[in-house]
């Protein structure tokens, strides 16, 4: 288990025990987190689990392919914090992760 | 006094009204009502990773039990509705119970087209919509076993993949001249069905089954118009859906190809709507009606009907959008190619990486971009805002997809 934080809009916090192996927007909605819906099942071809990773961790994680950076181009809100949270696979490497869910996707 | 909406259907449209209601705000009393015995969940996975034990079961569910106690939405599942009585606003489930409502929302979605030729009730023969339908044939997928697809739309395609991936011996049946042919164009057809034919999956176009004899052992021979008698373990058609309207259709609700519904996603009698597969709808972006059998379509009709519920007067405009996974190929449509009178091809289909742009007098009407997400997202904004398009731009690679806007 890793501890991932995922931060909403209007700074409402919560800390989610996460299981290795386990993708970030599945984490999301099974622990009812506001904001990531993952309508496509998490293959990458909806983007609503836009997600801005924090700066101190945007290094750790597993750059993203063609199809997540396209896609990223439908949300309102991309910035270069800007991922999916579907293709972010929680590994020891990201315990203490933090996330925020972008104002557009409440 | 507090209002009850029930809704009708456990699917992808059902689910996101529940979910969408409270997000608009409602507060009154919310029933969904699902004759599948399952939490709503997620249709695509079934032909594709859950097919072929991939996929945990828990990973289908849309969202967890306790969503739902959250949102405080009751679920009845595993019952059917017998009948609706529109002046009372009352339902009666199959099990005699009875159900108030206030508002009623239609999420039936469809069900599978079923053969109709001789031995069509042979055991080895099965269909692909449900859970139910995937747990019964999981016992015969695997690797070795002889599994004939009946129709070469996404549905026999996609479980064709899966299942040549898995090692099993896989024919296709398509009556017409290739694959895909009801959506579209020929060389995306063509380009599938070479990738099929590819990873070993033997397809017959032109081809069409007559009947289905049985050879002892479970195992089936289908009989073709061509005079082939291919054997199979497992049979698997996908011919198309059939929208579930007759229940709307006995409560006096108008339906045509569907429930029909106007903008707001309202049938025909008041307090009650539909939403997904089912709907028979108008699309303001291609000025007619349609009737869609996708993901996309239903979670934003289900959140049309839940804006509407609360007031909000909210019209359905979407540009419909697609996907598709086989082997390493991802395609992803946006819009209706339908009426198209020229295609413009980008990049080679050799290279497993190209996009099909069709348009109509200069418009264009939809995209299938296959291992292309910079074609699709693109071609949705241009779909969507009604940008101009040029075709030598189109056909251009060395022009950036992000820029194929006009300026």
């Amino acid at each position: 288990m890793i501890k991932v934080t995922y931060i909403e809009d209007n700074g409402t916090s919560r800390d989610i025990d996460v299981e290795e192996g386990t993708n970030l927007m599945d984490a999301a909605v099974d622990n009812l987190v506001p904001g990531i819906d993952g309508d496509c099942g998490g293959v990458s071809a909806c983007a609503t689990c836009h997600v801005h990773v924090d700066a101190a961790w945007q290094d750790k994680l597993e750059p993203m392919n063609e199809t997540e950076d396209s896609m990223l181009d439908l949300t309102d809100s991309r910035d270069d914090s800007s991922r999916l949270a579907c293709q972010i696979t929680a590994t020891a490497a990201l315990d203490g992760l933090v996330l925020r869910t972008p104002t557009g996707q409440h | 006094m507090s209002e009850t909406t029930v809704i009708i259907g456990g699917g992808q449209a059902g689910a996101q009204t529940v979910m969408s209601l409270r997000r608009e705000g409602f507060e009154g009393k919310i029933v969904l009502i699902a004759d599948e015995p399952e939490l709503p969940y997620q249709r695509p996975p079934l032909s594709k990773a859950y097919l072929a034990g991939e996929m945990a079961k828990d990973r289908l569910f849309i969202k967890p039990a306790a969503f739902y106690d959250k949102l405080d939405a009751e679920l009845l599942l595993g019952v059917a509705v017998e009948s609706i009585d529109t002046q009372k606003q009352q339902l009666t489930l199959k099990d005699g119970s009875t159900q108030s409502y206030d508002q009623l929302v239609f999420a039936t979605g469809g069900r599978v087209r079923r053969l109709t030729c001789s031995g069509a009730d042979h055991p080895a023969v099965h269909y692909l919509r449900t859970l139910g339908d995937v747990e019964a044939m999981q016992a015969r997928f695997s690797a070795g076993t002889r599994l004939a697809v009946v129709g070469g739309g996404y549905i026999g395609l996609e479980t064709a993949a899966i299942a040549a991936k898995h090692g099993l011996q896989v024919t296709v049946l398509e009556a017409q001249a290739t694959p895909l042919v009801r959506v579209a164009c020929p060389e995306v057809g063509q380009f599938f069905q070479s990738i099929h034919q590819q990873a070993g999956v033997s397809i017959h176009c032109d081809t069409l089954l007559e009947s289905i004899e049985d050879e002892g052992e479970g195992v089936a021979a289908l009989i073709t118009n061509t005079g082939e008698r291919i054997l199979a373990e497992l049979v698997v058609v996908g011919i198309g859906l059939l929208p579930n309207v007759e229940l709307a259709a006995s409560a006096g609700i108008a339906c045509d190809n569907g429930i029909t519904v106007d903008e707001h996603c309202r049938t025909s009698v008041a307090n009650i709507y539909a939403a997904g597969d089912c709907t028979n709808h108008p699309n303001p972006i291609y000025q007619r009606r349609m009737r869609l059998e996708s993901v996309h379509n239903a979670i934003e009709q289900g959140k049309t009907v839940a804006a509407n519920i609360c007031g909000k007067n909210t019209p359905y405009a979407q540009v419909p959008w697609f996907w598709s996974d086989q082997y390493d190929v991802k395609l992803q449509t946006v819009g209706i190619n339908m009426g198209y009178d020229q295609t413009v091809i980008r990049g080679q289909p050799d290279s497993r990486s190209f996009a099909v742009f069709y348009l109509q007098a200069g418009r264009l009407l939809a995209v299938d971009a296959i291992n292309r997400p910079a074609e699709f997202v693109v071609a949705k904004k241009i779909i969507t805002q009604g940008l101009a398009v040029s075709v030598d731009r189109l056909q251009d690679e060395t022009i950036n997809a992000k820029e194929l806007v006009e300026a």
